[in-house]
């Protein structure tokens, strides 16, 4: 009974980080990221991975450690953390795909500083259990590789034609070129985000809609604001 | 203190009314474009109309399909949909494939008004996003600009409009320089007699200068929009353009180029007089459009660009609002400075 009540937990978790409280769709964070590489669905998928991998890294060495991190220097510790295993993303990529590792450039380091891994670590890691920490940090990752893929491949569709480097419409197509560049990528963002809104008001859950909606909201809040945590946070803080 | 003295009529204001309505308005500007499809059509034979339907097309599908309205697409009576994709059609060159103006006039729509709320909401002039963004994303297509077809090729459709959805258009569409390129990388400026007449290469309707000037005097002299703002455009861009001129004439354009090359006028009368998205105090109206001539000048005389009104539009645009802040008449009675 303990056991399948657990496994609803860890599922329960998994599903809010891919959905319910997609990291990108629904609050909004790691826009650097979002917006900077995912002009092909191969980047954003490498982005993505990396990410994934940083954040499960860390909430589980966050959440195994959490009884002895003082919480004055919390942060700090956080971050050195994060640091260790974007380090070792970094290497490895530049090791196994330098092509991919040159494209993504300097948004792999820059994972260090991601608000939704650092956010993750403060509202849920250092307060949960490791496997809860696991398959929230599953999750989050999966909902934000979800999210840059589906970015990636619209704007790798329109901007270059091709999808994985495949050409889709032969030779005679005109490339959008501003879906490859900055702009198209908060164009596409934009309009993601209303269709996913407009969806999830069809689907006339009342509840749901307003959620999403005070989510959306807090986006420009600092790193730390996924909003079913948030009471935590500020106690906290 | 009779309640009942009749002698004195008490009335609420307003007590000088005018027969004007957002449609009634829409429907004016939209008719006293009329003469520039014409003239596009004369120049540029009848695919400059399919470009117009392509566009309008967009607009007035995109209006429908997203614009909150109740029933759907009440909101397209305002005529303001229709308009957008007309405006849009006569800043597109001759060559653009058919899709390509559909597209621009689905994003003027969707994303310079719809998102914002509709009519009224918009920052930017929905014509001119749908422009911008389509420049942005299809710089080639968007910058082939062709010569003239001219009386006998009045039945002739370019084979690049009819260029399949995501498809470019064919590539032996001839590329021509507009009068504004051709002063600005050859240093060639075009006879002042074929600019007023409009023979020459350009978007669909901004060659020909008689007629929007003709068009423009008619709906200023009929108030349908503040003629403070492209008198004030027109007048800043002559001053200023006739400076260096004056200074140095065998470096820069004369002003009289300046002022009829380019979609200089077509932006001044028809743009720029977006009641939405410029300021409505006679003080806001000039300081906007000074500052377009302004930034039209500098984009022309020292930019990248050969032409620049679309992007001073849409920069005077943003300013707007700030403007009708500070432009505000002073309520009577109340301080100078008490706001």
């Amino acid at each position: 009974m303990a056991d399948s009540k657990s496994s609803q937990q860890i599922y329960d978790e998994f599903v809010k980080g891919v959905w319910k409280e997609n990291p990108v769709f629904v609050q909004v964070l790691g826009m650097c990221p979002m917006l900077a590489v995912t002009n092909t669905a191969i980047n954003a998928l490498a982005m993505g991975g990396a990410t994934l991998f940083v954040l499960l890294g860390s909430s589980v060495l966050v959440s195994l450690l959490r009884r002895f991190i003082p919480k004055q220097v919390r942060i700090s510790t956080y971050i050195l953390i994060i640091a260790t295993f974007v380090t070792i993303v970094d290497f490895s990529l530049n090791a196994m795909a330098p092509v991919i590792h040159k494209e993504l450039g300097a948004f792999i380091a820059l994972i260090v500083v991601n608000c939704l891994i650092l956010g993750r670590q403060e509202a849920f890691a250092s307060r949960q259990p490791v496997h809860l920490a696991a398959a929230d940090a599953l999750g989050m990752g999966g909902g934000f590789t979800i999210a840059l893929f589906c970015l990636g491949a619209t704007r790798e569709v329109l901007g270059f034609g091709e999808l994985f480097g495949v050409p889709l419409f032969g030779e005679h197509f005109e490339p959008w070129v501003i879906m490859i560049m900055p702009p198209g990528g908060f164009i596409m963002l934009g309009l993601i985000l209303l269709l996913l809104n407009w969806a999830q008001q069809r689907r006339g859950s009342r509840a749901a809609t307003q959620a999403a909606g005070e989510q959306v909201s807090a986006h420009d809040a600092l790193p730390i604001a996924p909003a079913h945590d948030s009471g935590h946070i500020e106690e906290v803080v | 203190m009779s309640r009942h003295e009749s002698r004195l009529l008490v009335e609420s204001g307003p007590f000088l009314r005018r027969e004007l309505t957002t449609p009634g308005l829409m429907n004016e500007v939209t008719l006293a474009l009329a003469p520039v499809i014409l003239a596009a059509v004369w120049f540029f034979g009848i695919g400059a109309l399919l470009i117009v339907i392509a566009s309008v097309a967009g607009a007035v599908g995109t209006e429908w399909l997203f614009a909150p309205s109740r029933p759907r697409g009440a909101s397209l009576r305002d005529g303001s949909a229709v308009l957008t994709g007309i405006l849009l059609a006569l800043t597109l060159p001759p060559a653009v494939p058919l899709w390509m103006a559909f597209v621009g006039g689905a994003v003027g729509v969707g994303l310079g008004k719809t998102v914002f709320g509709g009519l009224g909401q918009n920052l930017f002039n929905p014509a001119l996003v749908g422009r911008a963004f389509l420049q942005a994303a299809f710089p080639t297509a968007m910058t082939t600009w062709s010569e003239p077809t001219g009386a006998g090729g009045l039945l002739s459709i370019r084979a690049s409009n009819l260029a399949l959805p995501l498809m470019s258009g064919t590539v032996d569409a001839v590329s021509t320089a507009t009068p504004l390129g051709a002063m600005k990388f050859e240093h060639a400026e075009t006879p002042i007699s074929l600019l007023l007449r409009g023979d020459t290469a350009g978007s669909l309707g901004e060659t020909s200068a008689i007629i929007i000037i003709v068009c423009g005097l008619v709906l200023a002299l009929r108030g349908t929009f503040d003629w403070r703002i492209p008198l004030a455009m027109l007048l800043s861009v002559a001053v200023l353009a006739a400076v260096p001129w004056w200074i140095k004439p065998e470096a820069f354009p004369s002003p009289w180029f300046m002022l009829t090359s380019g979609g200089l006028l077509f932006g001044a009368v028809y743009m720029a007089t977006d009641p939405v998205t410029s300021p409505t105090a006679p003080l806001g109206a000039w300081v906007f459009g000074l500052g377009i001539g302004l930034i039209v000048v500098l984009i022309r005389l020292w930019g990248g660009l050969a032409e620049g009104v679309m992007y001073a539009i849409l920069l005077m645009n943003s300013a707007a609002p700030l403007i009708e802040q500070a432009t505000q008449p002073r309520g009577f009675g109340r301080g100078r400075w008490a706001g």
